[in-house]
């Protein structure tokens, strides 16, 4: 054991010191910053097919290029997504990085990246400051900024009429902003708001909280609850008997990846509630039906919206890439190809704000049963054309 | 009407209260007869509930799933115990905190390779799926009325062996004092196998109990591990009363901490920052309550005599 | 120890000519954790104080540093010292009253008041909470050295190193750690030799807080972030698992555990996503197997010799 120790120690040391970069010119070379471990991992995993998928269908070359994706893990951790981000960025010299599912990484690897001079593509988080004051010439996204969403679903709880609200959200970056999205744009009287405990250790009990609601009168309850907390609650949420008594509205907590789940489990519950989102798989457009029955037909389920914006991120970066024609020295001249937003969607068409935040319609969706029986999400209506988030006026992009 | 909510919270935190129970009876068992602390308990937690998840699926019914998954969680008590914890028996607490920290992560890898990155929801019966009316209009889960009443049958039941039968007899020898109990003849290596073993069926009860709720998930047993560490400190370590009555007061103080904190705070600071710091200020109460418990009791509330 | 002690002198000068920049933040992050891996050994290798809150300190270290950033009070000369002293000052008082206890309740008495420090700080919404906030600069200590230069920093946080090492050294080899090492083994005679085992031992505890803090401004310094998640106890856990693993009670082990685990994390990272499963059965069989931890394998293999 301890002449193997020895030996362990060195060889260690060895592999990392033998370990030579690679400066090829001659690939595109893009990092991917995804939780894959813990269960949030099942975000990461949809997100890294949709993306492999993408990478399927542009034939894994840009512009001539061939193009190399490295996946790196966050562990769900800040410290770690920008541990992750600086590998990337240093020792794999990366020319794009992307993925960066939740607002707190994003926000602790945003020097990293940006530093290096690098584009930086959110293809999820969207946390306000990174729209407002923290706005960068190479920073993009290709989801929505946090806020959008939710004042979509205040709009939603305006225009059906409900007129008291109990809000429970998780406390942190993302759950701040989409407990300030809602009461941005609702009319209504907030009888009552719970911010649970997250972190490695979220409370995943709503008890006492789920009493509260119960108790405080409102006519409709708004959630946010992503990840395996998604599943907690809406068990919960039936268990305590108040599907019937208090709609549910959520963002971010019913989707592809809890309505199987939802659908083994038997939760009838939660057919029928409504949520807000600037995507669906039944939305249509070209590129959509592609995407999904493609999703469809390789991974045996429907893509999540994480999927859906991972696989747009690729073929935006194609888009730029081509543009200059593979000289991925010319970043002003990515910039502009990747500012006019000239790539097939699958929201559809959509142009860019000052801060680079997508301007984009979002939908009424409603958790249903598609024509063989699997629990999917429809669109009911529109509730914004080309919104754009409010933090725009804040960059001085 | 309030007091309907404030009778169902305190419904809720006898039911988190009698689940840290039967987490804590293990440990709590385990470190005041062996001396032996043990991190991995949680992960025992943990591993009830997928033996749970896995049975459940695969034979339809929970209730069948919990009966056979006991046992199973019994026997992997057993294994760890043999493999691991008994060389540890002699060594420093250090090392034992560090050996089971090590098991911590390996049953995270494992449940990670053998059920996946993802959440599992265990589906109840629907006779277990709906509400309870209790007198005067009071509404609980079923499910969660199960709970409390699994776990006081449990509590009872433990007590009885303990208390009423040659083996508890044993148990509390070994638990007063080690040597002299080996010295009167007692095969002290099966002894601690078998209360290693039954601190993991329980822990794995307790595990199994929560995850139709919660659903299971890597890592379920590692923050509740150091609330149930905290409630065995409270309570007196190896005093089974000891941890049923911290156990309730735990679960009560943070229930009720929960559900009434943020009204209390907002009297004095503005909403905003009630709503951030509730949470949080709930979460210390326990260990506020550690302290103090400790300053004036230091041995907790109840420790076995001669300890 | 000279050896590895050599590595981290010349590595950034290597690291240039291989061209792998990378490599100085690994190194950097193995320098910082065993600063605290260091004042962790002091109380537990030498005064057998297990304390399971140790990470507290790197948390208010770095939260010393990302307070002041946050209204713009960037400068060195005041964050550092602001860390030491906030540091010491938490060590003594939550030493004051863990101290009076002993065994496992000594342990779960620290770690209950690394807890209370972890909630408090989530709990202030200003400093981000949960998740934790970025740091624009560093600390700035104008005319003397320039932190945001990765080489400059570099050798800062190794003078720290050795600064900790000839810390601990001295004070181990003085009357004074030799009372605290006497009370380890033996207090009641200590005690009846006259030595206030109590006083000797706060002391102790205190500096080896500091230490941790100054770590902890390191830390918060190199990853321009602080937050919360930085004082769990499972950051604590990892520090008793590199003063362990290296060996306790050995002046340097705590580097060779610090460096043995974090490179172990990150190549099994890389290599699996299932590494927690490795790693873990490795750390079992290190506890079982190897008593002593690294450094007293390699003294029982110079003893063989």
């Amino acid at each position: 054991m301890r002449i193997d120790k020895l030996a362990l120690i060195s060889l260690a040391m060895a592999a990392i010191f033998g370990a030579a970069p690679t400066i090829a010119a001659d690939k595109v070379k893009i990092g991917f910053v995804a939780t894959l471990t813990t269960p949030a991992a099942v975000i990461g995993n949809d997100m890294k097919d949709a993306f492999e998928l993408a990478y399927a269908h542009i034939g894994g070359k840009m512009a001539g290029l061939e193009v190399e994706i490295i996946y790196e893990d966050d562990g769900f951790k800040p410290e770690i997504g920008k541990q992750k981000t600086d590998k990337l960025v240093k020792q794999d010299d990366v020319d794009f990085i992307t993925g960066y599912i939740w607002s707190h990484v994003l926000l602790a690897s945003r020097k990293s990246a940006l530093d290096a001079g690098i584009f930086m593509i959110s293809a999820n988080a969207g946390p306000h400051q990174m729209a407002g004051k923290l706005c960068h010439k190479n920073f993009f996204s290709t989801s929505w900024q946090n806020d959008q969403t939710p004042m979509a679903l205040g709009e939603v709880l305006n225009q059906r009429g409900v007129k008291s609200l109990y809000i429970m959200s998780p406390n942190y970056a993302a759950g701040k902003d989409m407990a300030a999205g809602v009461e941005r744009t609702f009319t209504g009287e907030i009888k009552g708001k719970d911010m649970t405990k997250w972190g490695k250790d979220a409370q995943l009990d709503f008890s006492a909280e789920l009493a509260k609601a119960k108790a405080s009168g409102a006519e409709a309850i708004f959630a946010f609850y992503p990840g395996k907390a998604g599943g907690a609650f809406i068990n919960q949420y039936m268990q305590a008997g108040l599907d019937g008594r208090m709609a549910l509205y959520t963002v971010y907590t019913v989707d592809a990846l809890s309505l199987p789940k939802f659908q083994k489990a038997d939760m009838k519950g939660v057919l029928g509630s409504l949520m807000t989102q600037f995507w669906s798989p039944d939305l249509d457009t070209p590129q959509n039906k592609i995407f999904v029955s493609a999703f469809l037909e390789k991974y045996g389920r429907y893509p999540s919206f994480y999927a859906a914006q991972s696989y747009d991120t690729l073929f935006f970066i194609k888009s730029a890439v081509e543009a200059v024609g593979g000289d991925l020295s010319d970043m002003d001249g990515m910039r502009a190809a990747m500012e006019k937003a000239d790539y097939p969607s699958v929201r559809g068409p959509y142009t860019y704000g000052n801060n680079h935040f997508p301007i984009q319609n979002f939908y009424l969706r409603e958790a249903a049963t598609d024509s063989e029986g699997r629990w999917t999400t429809k669109i009911i209506s529109t509730v914004y054309t080309s919104h754009q988030d409010i933090y725009a006026q804040e960059c001085k992009l | 009407m309030e007091w309907i909510l404030f009778v169902s919270q305190v419904l809720n935190g006898l039911q988190l209260g009698i689940l840290l129970f039967l987490l804590a009876a293990g440990l709590t068992l385990v470190f005041g007869i062996m001396n032996f602390i043990n991190l991995a308990h949680g992960s025992l937690y943990m591993m009830g509930a997928y033996f749970c998840v896995t049975l459940t699926s695969l034979l339809g019914s929970f209730p069948l799933a919990v009966l056979l998954s006991i046992p199973l969680t019994f026997v992997l008590g057993i294994a760890i115990e043999r493999l691991v914890v008994r060389h540890l028996y002699q060594r420093d607490h250090l090392d034992q905190v560090l050996a089971t920290f090590g098991l911590i992560l390996f049953f995270n890898g494992a449940v990670h390779l053998l059920w996946g990155a993802e959440g599992n929801p265990i589906r109840l019966p629907d006779y277990l799926n709906g509400r309870v009316t209790l007198l005067a209009g009071i509404e609980i889960p079923a499910f969660r009325l199960a709970i409390i009443a699994t776990g006081l049958m449990v509590a009872g039941g433990l007590i009885w062996l303990v208390g009423k039968t040659r083996m508890g007899m044993l148990i509390r020898a070994g638990a007063s004092n080690r040597r002299m109990a080996g010295a009167l003849g007692v095969d002290i290596k099966k002894l601690f196998t078998l209360v290693f073993a039954l601190g993991a069926a329980m822990a794995g009860l307790a595990g199994m109990m929560i995850a139709p709720i919660t659903e299971a998930y890597i890592g379920m047993g590692d923050d509740i591990l150091i609330v149930a560490l905290v409630v065995i400190i409270i309570g007196g370590i190896g005093s089974i009363r000891g941890a049923f009555v911290a156990a309730l007061l735990v679960g009560m103080i943070d229930v009720m901490g929960r559900a009434y904190l943020d009204s209390f705070m907002k009297l004095f600071m503005n909403i905003q920052s009630a709503e951030t710091a509730s949470p949080a200020l709930s979460a210390m109460a326990i260990y506020i309550l550690m302290a103090g418990i400790l300053y004036f009791r230091p041995r907790g509330l109840f420790p076995p005599k001669h300890r | 120890m000279i050896a590895v002690l050599l590595a981290f002198a010349v590595l950034p000068g290597v690291t240039a000519i291989l061209e792998q920049p990378f490599l100085l933040d690994l190194a950097l992050r193995i320098m910082i954790l065993s600063c605290a891996a260091v004042s962790l050994n002091l109380i537990l290798g030498y005064g057998g104080m297990i304390s399971f809150g140790h990470a507290a300190y790197i948390g208010i270290g770095a939260y010393a540093l990302g307070i002041p950033a946050y209204y713009g009070a960037y400068s060195g000369y005041l964050q550092l010292p602001l860390a030491i002293g906030a540091g010491a000052l938490f060590a003594l008082v939550t030493g004051f009253i863990c101290l009076r206890t002993k065994g496992v309740y000594f342990i779960m008495i620290t770690l209950a008041f690394a807890q209370m420090a972890y909630f408090a700080f989530v709990s202030i919404e200003e400093y981000g909470g949960d998740d934790g906030l970025v740091i624009d600069r560093r600390s700035t200590f104008t005319g003397i050295v320039d932190m945001e230069a990765n080489l400059e920093f570099y050798y800062v946080t190794f003078a720290f190193l050795l600064g900790a090492l000839f810390l601990v050294s001295r004070i181990v080899n003085a009357r004074f750690g030799m009372v605290v090492q006497g009370a380890k083994s033996n207090e009641a005679r200590m005690q009846s030799l006259g030595f206030d085992t109590f006083r000797y031992r706060l002391s102790c505890y205190v500096i080896a807080g500091a230490m941790a803090a100054a770590a902890g401004w390191l830390m918060g310094n190199y990853n321009y972030f602080f937050s919360p998640e930085m004082m769990s106890w499972t950051r604590s856990g990892e520090l008793i698992f590199m003063v362990v693993l290296g060996g306790a009670g050995s002046l340097f082990g705590p580097v060779l555990g610090a460096v043995v685990l974090i490179i172990l994390e990150e190549q099994l990272s890389g290599a699996t996503v299932y590494w927690p499963l490795v790693l873990g059965a490795i750390l079992v069989a290190v506890v079982i197997f190897a008593r002593g931890g690294i450094d007293g394998a390699i003294a029982k293999l110079e003893r063989r010799k």
